[in-house]
């Protein structure tokens, strides 16, 4: 793959949630046809670098920059970010009691088709668009004739997300911590969910504690985050060390060199 | 302004009493007497019953009673739920239209009010409501049922009080229904119509449900937003009868409604459940009693509400549980969304439990949907309009996806999202 076409760039970002410092200079550039591992231990900002680029409210940008397709997205809504293809696949998938699945994806697959200047998809075309990507994940067809998450397991929400990424076919997948809660069987529907969207065309970001997940999805490139800097890029070797050194082997090696 | 009411309606009782049979005649002085005594119920008085709604905008009109009227038919069908194949039974300003009327012909008696003496106002006390007590002293018109255990239990009884939206006219519409033993029926009552002008529908109904009979019966309050709308249910289950409502509000300026449960009987089952939808300066009070008199029965009380503007919802809910009524279940909660620093709910659910072997729970919540709920539909591309949209209804739904009735669900689905304040969350 050697396509090289930059599809997010983040520059120099700062950021902060209630005056306090998140994130303290990241500087990432992630190619269309490649996957990022964001590794860190708990705290250390990986989570909110997901959030922030696809928009969350409660995080101020304090200095830097989110370049997404040559355009600087820092101020940019959260639905204006989905429609134009980042996804969010949530740590904690979020219940919505009382609204449908079937009318949340619909809304949303529709969101996006008029972005692209599409024709909203007629009910037989949703649900047969719907199954195929349920069947990706092999969802359990009720599950979708409920409420959003509601009564969903662990395992059964990540599933939905997964769903929802094959569904909706974005540019940029910000998968938070996908991994989390799952058993080996959900993980390896999941993994694979996710290796049969990923294609020259777009992109993957995975934020993750462990390195398990990337087993099953191979990065081309991993990222240690510790308290909110980047501190060592490599490659997928370098998960394997992380797995095998722990993350305080990270942070010794850091105040060694400093 | 009031004083001009009362002596009102001195002169319109006067000269409507000689209506009807001895028995009514009776009744109707009988209960005027009362109205004489306690007055309209005004807060001033210390009347827990009424702490919170006040009705000097009611009365401060000088009402007349109605008179019998015709509507067109397809005005009618705009506003309330029907279907034909149902048994329509419309009251027009509080009189049975017969002509555009249908009434079943096999499984239910229907009788007149002038005989109903053994039935009209067994279940009510005229002395603590003084509304009920005019409903009473102005009876006018009345739908008088029983209901037989060979009644088809998939027939539709839609009732529907239609107000024309007469200025300053008030009506008295009665419904009294005696399920039978082991009959079981599916009752709709629909309060709609109303107008520009400003009019009061003073309603009274009675269901009595005998041994293992079975009702599922819903209400709508939907008149206008210029119209009072005051309503006293009552009920009283006997052995193995269950009682099942769904109660939905959004239309009238004042709206009330007093309803009491009495479960007189074991192995009962009551089961309420409402949605209030207040927008502008609306005001909706619901005032719930559940009675539990015999052991081995249980109920359940669920509302929703979902303010918007200025307006105002009271709910004050209250489950007693008496000594005889050991082994009593009982839930009860109510919910509420508010969408406007200006809207208020005085949400009062109570127990009070004198025996000893009994399950209960209550509760309430006042609050806004949460911001992670917003930001998880916009992460899909769905505009912060059409979120809150979905999220307003959701929190409708329910209650509404609990209608078993299809036709009306469809109806009330139709009219609540119809009726949704715009709104957008921000956060």
């Amino acid at each position: 793959m050697d396509n090289n076409k930059p599809l997010l760039i983040v520059n120099d970002l700062h950021v902060s949630i209630d005056d306090k410092d998140i994130l303290k200079g990241i500087n990432l550039q992630v190619n269309l046809g490649e996957v990022h591992a964001i590794m860190g231990p708990n705290g250390s900002g990986k989570s909110t670098l997901a959030n922030v680029i696809s928009g969350r409210p409660g995080y101020s940008i304090t200095s830097g920059s989110i370049e997404y397709l040559g355009e600087n997205i820092n101020e940019e809504l959260p639905e204006i970010r989905a429609r134009k293809g980042i996804f969010l696949a949530f740590q904690y998938p979020v219940e919505l009691p009382g609204v449908r699945s079937w009318q949340f994806l619909k809304s949303s697959v529709d969101a996006i088709r008029k972005e692209k200047g599409e024709s909203e998809l007629g009910v037989k075309e949703f649900d047969s668009l719907l199954e195929t990507h349920r069947n990706k994940v092999e969802m359990n067809p009720d599950l979708v004739k409920r409420s959003v998450n509601e009564g969903f397991s662990g395992g059964e929400k990540k599933r939905n997300e997964i769903m929802q990424l094959s569904l909706l076919n974005p540019t940029l997948a910000l998968l938070d911590e996908t991994d989390s809660g799952l058993d080996i069987d959900a993980l390896r529907i999941v993994s694979n969910g996710v290796n049969d969207f990923k294609s020259e065309n777009n992109s993957v970001l995975i934020v993750t504690h462990y390195q398990r997940i990337l087993e099953y999805i191979k990065p081309d490139f991993v990222h240690v985050l510790v308290d909110g800097n980047i501190v060592k890029s490599g490659d997928s070797n370098l998960a394997l060390e992380l797995e095998e050194k722990g993350y305080e082997w990270i942070k010794e090696s850091i105040s060694a060199g400093s | 302004m009031l004083k001009d009411y009362l002596d009102s309606l001195e002169d319109q009782f006067e000269s409507q009493a000689g209506f009807g049979s001895d028995w009514l005649q009776s009744f109707k002085l009988k209960s005027f007497n009362t109205f004489r005594e306690i007055g309209f119920p005004i807060s001033r008085k210390g009347n827990e019953k009424w702490k919170y709604t006040s009705v000097s905008p009611i009365v401060n009109n000088v009402f007349q009673v109605s008179q019998p009227k015709s509507v067109d038919i397809d005005l009618i069908k705009q506003v309330a739920p029907w279907s034909k194949d149902w048994y329509n039974i419309v009251f027009i300003d509080g009189y049975i239209d017969h002509d555009i009327s249908n009434l079943p012909n096999s499984g239910i008696s229907i009788d007149s009010l002038n005989s109903a003496q053994d039935r009209i106002g067994q279940l009510t006390d005229v002395s603590d409501d003084g509304f009920a007590a005019l409903n009473s002293a102005f009876l006018s018109d009345g739908l008088i049922l029983s209901i037989e255990k060979s009644f088809d239990p998939n027939a539709v009884l839609n009732i529907i009080y239609y107000s024309s939206g007469s200025n300053l006219e008030f009506n008295n519409p009665r419904l009294h229904i005696t399920a039978q033993e082991k009959s079981s029926s599916i009752v709709l009552e629909n309060y709609v119509g109303g107008g520009a002008n400003v009019t009061l529908t003073n309603s009274v109904t009675e269901i009595e449900l005998k041994p293992s009979a079975k009702m599922t019966h819903y209400r709508l309050m939907s008149e206008s937003n210029d119209s009072f709308n005051i309503g006293y249910g009552r009920v009283k289950l006997s052995d193995d009868s269950s009682f099942d409502s769904s109660s939905f509000f959004h239309g009238a300026n004042i709206g009330r409604y007093d309803l009491n449960v009495l479960i007189d009987g074991e192995r009962a089952h009551c089961d309420l459940k409402g949605l209030y939808l207040t927008s502008d300066e609306q005001h909706l009070d619901n005032f719930i009693n559940i009675d539990h008199s015999k052991p081995n029965s249980s109920s359940n009380l669920f509302y929703k509400g979902i303010l918007s503007g200025k307006s105002r919802a009271v709910f004050g809910g209250t489950v007693l549980v008496r000594k005889e009524a050991q082994k009593t279940f009982s839930v009860q909660s109510d919910k509420n969304l508010i969408l406007s620093d200006q809207a208020e709910v005085d949400s009062k659910p109570a127990l009070f439990i004198y025996a000893d072997d009994v399950q209960c729970a209550h509760g309430a919540s006042a609050g806004n949907i949460d911001e992670d709920s917003v930001f998880y539909m916009r992460s899909r591309g769905i505009d912060l309009e059409t979120a809150s949209k979905l999220l307003i209804y959701g929190f409708a739904d329910e209650i509404i996806s609990q209608i078993e009735q299809m036709e009306f669900r469809d109806f009330i689905e139709d009219k609540f999202l119809e009726s949704l304040p715009d709104y957008k969350f921000e956060f």
